[in-house]
């Protein structure tokens, strides 16, 4: 509701968007078409792909508030491991049914963003990354300190989801698991969408570009911010969920600082502010990683590092920006 | 009584060798502006070069620890020229995470050619056995490390605020296009200090190995703690560090040992309080 009452302030975008609602429509239907090919191609590594749309809603979460806010964060996997948490406790306790777990995760995981928002916001600059790097350390030592609830270091085992619509099993292939997955991945993103292209997500990126003048207009910089915090732990807490229901065990590395260094690679490989951009980092490092670690966990880092290096330097928008900046070269050829 | 004189001296000694290794990094963030997360990398390569001299090589301790720094400095020169030089004064997200690649690369580098077994050092004879101080015995390892940290910062002190290089240092800081009109080669006096921050992280890697051992994820593991740690103390300024290494050093210490279960959680609390206490750390310069 607070939504439609900024919408006076940014009516231009609405011109510009449904210019463009066309583009929008075929990129879902390429990204569904993708999970389906997935879902083809590699029946034996649905695990895998699961694992990949759930950290793919971890690096669109991060999108949110990198790419749209401009706030830098390394602490991101607080809110992920939050929403893992929160619904594999429930489902130990009885909470079987997908959906709900799945509710769950998102509500810890908006729980967490409001708290870490809360927090994070107080400070900018180099201190705000620091704050989030402190708030994933404390996340994680709690997880491993509070044992009786969280397994402590054995991870948390032994979940029991019941069937999804009481009709489809989680099945040992993962086939369901990777479905429901890609479904909510699917929703997640057209939300996203809207979320980015409202009012209140073009002042988010005013915010990232001035935020002196935001307030200077009228607007309140805290508040909107915490407000894209809190949209960002649910997407982070879903795909917590989604991964604790997908493997069945919710680890501490699911909270610690590696994941949240690692997703943000992800973003930043794939583009930032875009949200095309972090699917794309998502696909292309979990599938590279899968492939190279395989063979020698040392040269994956040594990859990595060379990749990162090589975007920083060379592309700074990350791939998605390449890949636009090639097709417009052509298209102005043509 | 006896406890605490025991924590307070491993406390002294842990501080020491985050100052050590953090003062580099507080120099290279404060004064280049550079958030340079690879610090710990060139420490850890250090800690290598001095467990490969004085172990497959058998040389002294002060030559392992000469060539250690001699050897990062030589490596960390091409790394200055083609990749740091073209992120001074890019974002700050920029910089994170190119260092973290950079980070990433050296890992893997360093684990293809020395194995990924934990490294140490061997002390020597006078550092290894317990100094007599009159009413108690302490470790002359902890010792040496204090001393260290103590003529580190004295050294620091000096070169910058009494020698011309320090002078030149502190106006291409302030203003670099201007010191550049008058004379100063910033792009030198950015290397020379680079190389010195360079340097202090080899030696802190090296005389801290005993409190952060070399091991294959040595940068990583400690990437965190170096980058808290200056940023408690206030980037560029000494003193802030030094307050900042002390405090956490005595706060995780006391931590360990009073309550050995709970890890890093005073540490993480600890930087929490006093970041949202002092946004720009203890002693940092408002901006």
């Amino acid at each position: 509701m607070h939504i439609m009452a900024q919408a006076g302030t940014v009516s231009a975008m609405s011109k510009a968007k449904s210019h463009h609602w066309w583009r929008d429509v075929a990129g879902i239907a390429l990204i569904a078409a993708f999970g389906a090919a997935g879902y083809w191609l590699f029946p034996d590594n649905l695990a895998l792909l699961t694992r990949i749309v759930a950290v793919a809603l971890l690096v669109l979460s991060i999108d949110l508030v990198v790419g749209y806010c401009g706030v830098a964060t390394l602490g991101q996997a607080a809110l992920f491991g939050a929403g893992a948490y929160a619904a594999g406790i429930a489902c130990v306790n009885g909470v079987t049914e997908p959906m709900t777990l799945i509710a769950i995760g998102a509500v810890a995981g908006a729980a967490a963003g409001l708290l870490m928002g809360g927090i994070m916001l107080r400070a900018h600059g180099l201190a705000q990354l620091v704050l989030s790097i402190a708030i994933v350390q404390l996340f994680h030592e709690a997880a491993n300190k509070a044992s009786a609830y969280t397994g402590g270091s054995d991870g948390l085992a032994g979940l029991m989801v019941s069937p999804l619509f009481g009709v489809f099993e989680f099945d040992l292939w993962g086939r369901t698991a990777y479905l429901m997955g890609l479904t909510l991945l699917l929703l997640v993103f057209i939300a996203l969408k809207f979320v980015v292209a409202s009012p209140f997500g073009m002042l988010c990126r005013g915010i990232k570009q001035d935020p002196v003048r935001i307030r200077a207009m009228g607007s309140f910089v805290f508040p909107v911010l915490l407000k894209m915090f809190v949209i960002s732990g649910a997407v982070a807490g879903a795909g917590g969920a989604l991964a604790a229901i997908s493997t069945q065990v919710v680890g501490l590395d699911s909270v610690s600082f590696e994941l949240s260094a690692n997703a943000l690679v992800m973003l930043v490989l794939g583009g930032l502010g875009t949200l095309y951009g972090a699917l794309i980092g998502t696909v292309i490092f979990m599938g590279f990683e899968h492939m190279v670690s395989a063979i020698n966990p040392f040269h994956w880092m040594t990859m990595v590092g060379a990749l990162l290096i090589a975007v920083v330097l060379a592309a700074p928008g990350g791939l998605s920006s390449l890949v636009e900046r090639i097709s417009a070269s052509r298209g102005g050829k043509s | 009584m006896r406890t605490i004189l025991s924590i307070a001296i491993d406390a002294l000694a842990f501080g020491m060798v985050l100052f050590i290794i953090c003062i580099g990094l507080s120099l290279t963030m404060g004064l280049m502006r550079v958030v340079n997360l690879a610090h710990g990398a060139f420490a850890m390569i250090a800690g290598y070069i001095a467990s490969y001299a004085a172990r497959d090589l058998g040389l002294g301790y002060a030559a392992a620890i000469f060539l250690a720094i001699t050897g990062t400095i030589v490596i960390s020169i091409p790394l200055e020229r083609f990749l740091y030089r073209r992120i001074y004064g890019s974002s700050e997200l920029t910089q994170v995470l190119m260092t973290i690649g950079l980070t990433f690369c050296v890992i893997g580098i360093t684990n293809y050619f020395m194995g990924p077994t934990l490294k140490t050092i061997p002390l020597p004879q006078a550092l290894s056995q317990p100094v007599d101080v009159g009413f108690r015995t302490i470790a002359a390892h902890r010792l040496f490390v204090i001393a260290c940290g103590a003529a580190v910062a004295v050294g620091l002190w000096y070169l910058i605020e009494r020698t011309s290089f320090g002078i030149k240092l502190r106006a291409t800081v302030d203003n670099s296009a201007m010191s550049d009109a008058l004379g100063v080669r910033t792009q030198v006096v950015y290397a020379i200090s680079f190389a010195i921050a360079i340097g202090l992280a080899a030696l802190g890697g090296v005389v801290g190995a005993e409190f952060l051992p070399i091991e294959p994820y040595y940068a990583l593991r400690y990437m965190v703690t170096f980058l808290v740690v200056v940023s408690v103390g206030g980037a560029g300024s000494i003193p802030g560090a030094l307050i900042a290494c002390l405090v956490l050093g005595l706060v995780d210490t006391t931590g360990r040992y009073l309550m050995p279960d709970f890890g890093n959680f005073f540490f993480y609390a600890a930087v929490i309080l006093i970041v949202c206490l002092f946004p720009r750390g203890f002693l940092g310069r408002a901006q």
